[in-house]
């Protein structure tokens, strides 16, 4: 089973635009990556710049509005994520547990939806899925 | 089980490898020390309800195997003062234990790990035990879970751990990394008990379930944990995009019934994508360690070939074919050839993939092999022969215990126009 281990860092939602974390805080965060990786439960890691950097859209009766960030009324933001593959939830949640955060930092641990426990007719509706630029990725 | 337990072992699957290569990297023996780690597990699964999960648990873990570990040897020496020995040099003896278990605590080392796996994978031991020893001390799995993956009887999985465990010991393998020449054939060891982990899974041989998904991720891991230890063996990597590819198309090769769905038929939307980015990923650096040539690297490369194939009409068989030709001068084992010839039949028409197999079915190897019927039966009803079809298929049926490829034959037998 897969899970999203989400990042929510304290403070980021006003984090300046050319916010770089600390070369001893990207030092941490690399050993706790490397120690994911020697367990071989590591599949995907990222981190992303700060949210005033980004936009968010919202969308009413078909329209889509763009707002570009920080987003005043946000309180809590997504800084990174890791995506582990682990035998159970409690491994996760202890995966999680060790990870190199400050005080008040939040990591969220939400499991990922295989398209296999989707039923038959979500997965046909998926369908074409493969025509997207995802699958032209792994086109050398 | 409560949520306790369930925390208590899930610490147990991320830290216990570690533990029992430390401890190991001291006694010696790895029986003695998962021995040992089981103790500390046990201790825990005491005190941890009680006084709650400790801040550092693989830590606590460890102080609790010395402890145990001191209580052993404590033990042994009163057994071997009988025996005469001075008591002062056993008190040393238990000393100098006592300060390497310290000592390991914090610095349990790659190599540890490394050693733990080259002796489970020892050769040693037969096949079956390399496989439940890997699982249990490099997986973390209990005997209750390799047992259930294997469905064989609790009490004969751990059978077969004891005397794999008492074999290593019996016969002192050290607990070491090879060297050298050594080397070369020991890798070649662990990585077939990788892939037979994860072959069990992914076309499990009898039983209701046609894959088994939890020995599929079990491979996977100790997979990307090799590629980890040993970054520089180029077929490590191979064997990785080798699982990572044929495993991305899991949720493909399911029906709605469970009933599997073969490749060419499979729907490729339900392909995962980023494992076969991951695949594609892995298979790149072992070409580029100038690995290509490898086994594991070119069936990766014929995987590849279907990965990038948008549909099952747009596969380029020929370049399948030369994979294969090219495998078959390393490991001319008779399913490469079999393999090859389905390839040979879809790329230039069944008359010459019959052609391909017909070399086969004096070989004795294959007696007995339902698919290198159930091949021939599919090329012969595309010629139209169905009587002679229908004969191949009835024999494949006969030869496998699968049921869901059981079903699948039949639903084959029931398909076929009467001639």
């Amino acid at each position: 089973m897969r899970f999203m281990m989400i990042v929510i860092p304290k403070g980021y939602e006003a984090a300046a635009p050319d916010a770089v974390p600390s070369a001893e805080a990207v030092a941490k965060m690399m050993e706790y990556n490397k120690s994911l990786q020697k367990a071989g439960v590591l599949l995907a890691l990222d981190g992303l710049l700060p949210p005033s950097t980004g936009a968010r859209i919202s969308y009413k009766d078909g329209k889509a509005t763009v707002t570009d960030g920080p987003f005043a009324e946000a309180k809590e933001v997504i800084g990174g994520y890791w995506i582990i593959q682990v035998r159970s939830r409690e491994e996760a949640l202890e995966w999680a547990k060790r990870a190199p955060m400050s005080n008040d930092e939040i990591i969220e641990v939400r499991q990922i939806h295989e398209m296999g426990d989707f039923p038959a007719d979500v997965q046909k509706a998926a369908e074409g899925f493969s025509d997207l630029p995802n699958a032209a990725a792994a086109r050398p | 089980m409560s949520d306790v337990h369930r925390t208590i072992e899930a610490v147990w699957k991320i830290e216990s490898t570690r533990l029992i290569a430390g401890i190991a990297r001291v006694t010696r023996d790895i029986g003695i020390a998962e021995e040992l780690a089981q103790d500390a597990l046990v201790a825990a699964l005491e005190q941890w309800p009680e006084e709650g999960i400790p801040e550092k648990p693989a830590a606590w873990l460890m102080t609790a195997a010395k402890r145990r570990a001191i209580d052993a040897l404590r033990r042994d020496q009163m057994l071997e003062q009988k025996h005469g020995e001075v008591a002062r040099e056993l008190e040393l003896k238990q000393q100098r234990l006592a300060d390497a278990l310290v000592e390991i605590l914090d610095q349990v080392i790659d190599d540890d790990i490394l050693r733990l796996i080259f002796t489970a994978c020892h050769p040693v031991l037969a096949m079956e035990g390399r496989i439940a020893l890997t699982l249990r001390l490099v997986g973390g799995l209990t005997t209750l879970e390799i047992a259930r993956a294997f469905l064989v009887p609790e009490k004969t999985m751990g059978q077969r751990i004891f005397r794999a465990k008492r074999t290593l010991s019996e016969a002192h393998v050290p607990f070491e990394t090879p060297r050298g020449e050594e080397l070369r054939t020991r890798i070649g060891s662990v990585l077939a008990v990788v892939y037979l982990i994860f072959n069990e899974g992914y076309t499990a041989t009898s039983g209701e379930e046609w894959m088994r998904p939890t020995l599929c991720e079990e491979a996977l891991r100790l997979g990307r944990i090799l590629a980890e230890l040993l970054p520089g063996e180029s077929e490590v990597h191979g064997l990785l995009a080798l699982m990572e590819l044929q495993a991305s198309r899991t949720a493909a090769r399911k029906g709605p019934e469970g009933e599997p769905v073969l490749l060419l038929e499979q729907d490729r939307s339900l392909w995962d994508y980023t494992q076969i980015e991951r695949g594609m990923t892995a298979l790149r650096r072992a070409q580029q360690m100038g690995g290509g040539a490898g086994s594991y690297a070119l069936q990766a490369a014929i995987a590849a070939c279907h990965a990038r194939a948008r549909s099952a009409e747009e596969t380029d068989w020929e370049r399948i074919i030369l994979l294969y030709d090219a495998l078959v001068q390393i490991s001319p084992s008779p399913i490469v050839v079999l393999n090859r010839a389905v390839a040979v039949g879809l790329a230039r028409g069944p008359v010459d993939g019959l052609d391909a197999l017909d070399h086969l079915g004096q070989e004795p190897a294959l007696a007995g092999y339902h698919l290198l019927h159930g091949i021939r039966g599919d090329l012969l009803m595309k010629l139209g022969r169905f009587a002679e079809a229908r004969e191949e298929i009835e024999r494949a049926l006969a030869m496998t215990q699968n049921r869901q490829e059981q079903v699948l034959l039949r639903k084959k037998l029931n398909e076929m126009p009467k001639e």
